[in-house]
């Protein structure tokens, strides 16, 4: 449901502009739409803009402007968004689903009481939307993990978490950038760079891309990307 | 060219390399970092003729040891009050001091303040990660930790002459801090606000570049919620089920799922990074207008400072 967008103030220098409580795909299409258009022209002082699941906080510089100021532009401009949804950049990450890279692909089967190449095809088969960033750097958090291969998290994170892993809990899905603990299944292993090192583009997506997965055999894998 | 390189012969943890901070990529999950306490880099790197964020030594609690094994260079001290050794003389922090050849620095905590930087004549040669070589702690990029045994090369180094930095009553540690509620403060019952603001709280042991816990009555939202994971600020005070308070600082992560009961003001970050574990913190509300003015003195008292 969406509902009168609220412009919260956050200490000295942001709004969080909340368009939902929960989630949900016009929401999200909203919080996309709405930071699209704040990308394109700026208000006068924005600095940064974090989107989120339900709402985008609008970082500003205090010293040219105020919270009241930055509220009145920002809701203009939510009320003058396109009503068409705006085109995608679509992205594809690869994917090794071969042992040794996929040590909880047997679990999710046998929990979903799939086969391993069901559990696989549905994956595959998820078009999958980058929700937000959040946890670490290039941590991606993909909505629209497949119905039949959503399971709660693990009930004991594992630790050290290869970088590269594909790993999914709930409707979501996540390349890893970092070894870490996670309490996610681990799926997969990809050699895509979320973290491209390029100086232009030095994350692979942006909020609001189309992902999908592309399956390779672990020899290409371990040629790298 | 003239360059210096310093050996570091002990570091105490968190220790690393810190700048400005690296803005404009918390959309990719990436915090700002940079100094604890900025307006002391800021300062530091003031009294070398750098530009206010340039890359620098962070020193923790635990303090840093160094030894220069070639050349010599100028270095600034500010930022909390540590103690400063060179050899055998007691110097304060707070100031420009010359190393040559051979000199022995000790930096260790002194009678105040939790942080220090150290800035350097010249350029600190240092990784770079997106534009800055402020260190993620949690991964490791950008200017990477100071530990023992590594070795600090400045190029260009030079010398100035020695001399006090002013150190503004404001970098003091901020024992009462202005906070803005909210903006998750509809999931608190008043009374938990009313906590927040009537109690005194102190920091814990639960403390690194990333945040720090606090101790003192639970805070618990109304409810156990599951919010929607949204984006946090540098100064989020964020309450998770346990009712248990914690302010995120420079290396935060950059969405939560917890409510922010309360955001610290901008201009109260740095006075409440140089608080020490245990140490007693209070919070007193502000409005949304109150807080604009205050980010607005202190830009103007910390520019006059920059302008001496």
């Amino acid at each position: 449901m969406t509902m009168p967008p609220r412009a919260v103030p956050v200490a000295d220098r942001a709004l969080l502009v909340e368009l939902g409580d929960a989630v949900a795909p016009e929401v999200q299409a909203q919080v996309w739409a709405l930071d699209r258009a704040l990308r394109g022209d700026p208000v006068p002082g924005q600095v940064e803009l974090v989107p989120a699941m339900v709402n985008l906080l609008v970082i500003f510089d205090p010293l040219v402007t105020d919270h009241a100021a930055v509220a009145a532009a920002v809701l203009a401009r939510l009320a003058s968004l396109p009503e068409v949804p705006q085109d995608a950049t679509p992205r594809e990450v690869l994917v090794c689903y071969d042992p040794p890279h996929a040590p909880d692909l047997a679990a999710v089967a046998a929990q979903t009481g799939l086969t391993e190449e069901a559990v696989i095809a549905a994956h595959l088969a998820g078009e999958f939307r980058v929700a937000m960033y959040g946890f670490a750097p290039g941590y991606a958090y993909l909505t629209g993990l497949p119905e039949p291969i959503r399971l709660p998290r693990k009930t004991a994170p594992l630790r050290a978490v290869p970088a590269g892993s594909v790993i999914i809990a709930g409707g979501q899905c996540l390349v890893t950038t970092l070894t870490m603990p996670t309490g996610w299944w681990i799926i997969g292993r990809s050699p895509t760079r979320i973290l491209t090192g390029a100086e232009a583009h030095p994350f692979l997506f942006d909020v609001g891309d189309r992902v999908r997965f592309r399956r390779i055999p672990a020899s290409e894998l371990e040629q790298g990307a | 060219m003239t360059r210096a390189v310093l050996r570091v012969t002990a570091a105490g943890p968190l220790c690393s390399v810190q700048d400005g901070g690296r803005a404009g990529f918390l959309r990719f999950g990436v915090p700002a970092s940079g100094a604890m306490d900025r307006a002391a880099l800021a300062l530091a790197n003031h009294g070398l003729g750098n530009p206010p964020g340039a890359a620098a030594v962070e020193v923790s609690l635990g303090g840093l040891t160094l030894e220069v094994e070639e050349g010599a260079l100028s270095i600034a001290i500010a930022g909390g009050g540590f103690l400063l050794d060179r050899g055998s003389t007691r110097l304060g922090s707070w100031q420009v001091v010359t190393l040559r050849e051979g000199d022995r620095l000790a930096v260790r905590r002194g009678p105040w303040g939790a942080w220090s930087v150290m800035a350097f004549a010249g350029r600190l040669i240092a990784p770079d990660w997106l534009g800055s070589r402020a260190t993620h702690a949690l991964s490791g990029l950008g200017g990477g930790a100071v530990t023992k045994g590594q070795r600090l090369v400045v190029e260009d180094s030079r010398l100035l002459p020695e001399r006090p930095i002013a150190c503004p009553v404001w970098a003091r540690p901020r024992g009462e801090v202005a906070v803005v509620i909210g903006p998750q403060d509809r999931f608190f019952g008043s009374d938990r606000i009313d906590l927040l603001l009537g109690t005194t709280f102190h920091l814990t042991d639960a403390y690194d570049r990333m945040g720090v816990r606090l101790r003192g009555p639970s805070l618990a939202p109304q409810s156990a919620l599951a919010i929607p994971s949204e984006p946090v600020l540098r100064g989020s005070i964020q309450v998770a089920g346990d009712g248990v308070p914690v302010v995120l600082l420079a290396d935060h992560q950059t969405t939560g799922g917890y409510p922010k009961i309360a955001t610290l003001v901008g201009s109260e970050l740095d006075g409440f990074a140089q608080l020490r574990p245990h140490a007693a913190v209070a919070f007193r509300a502000v409005s949304p207008e109150q807080a604009v003015g205050m980010a607005r003195l202190r830009a103007a008292a910390l520019a006059r400072l920059l302008e001496r």
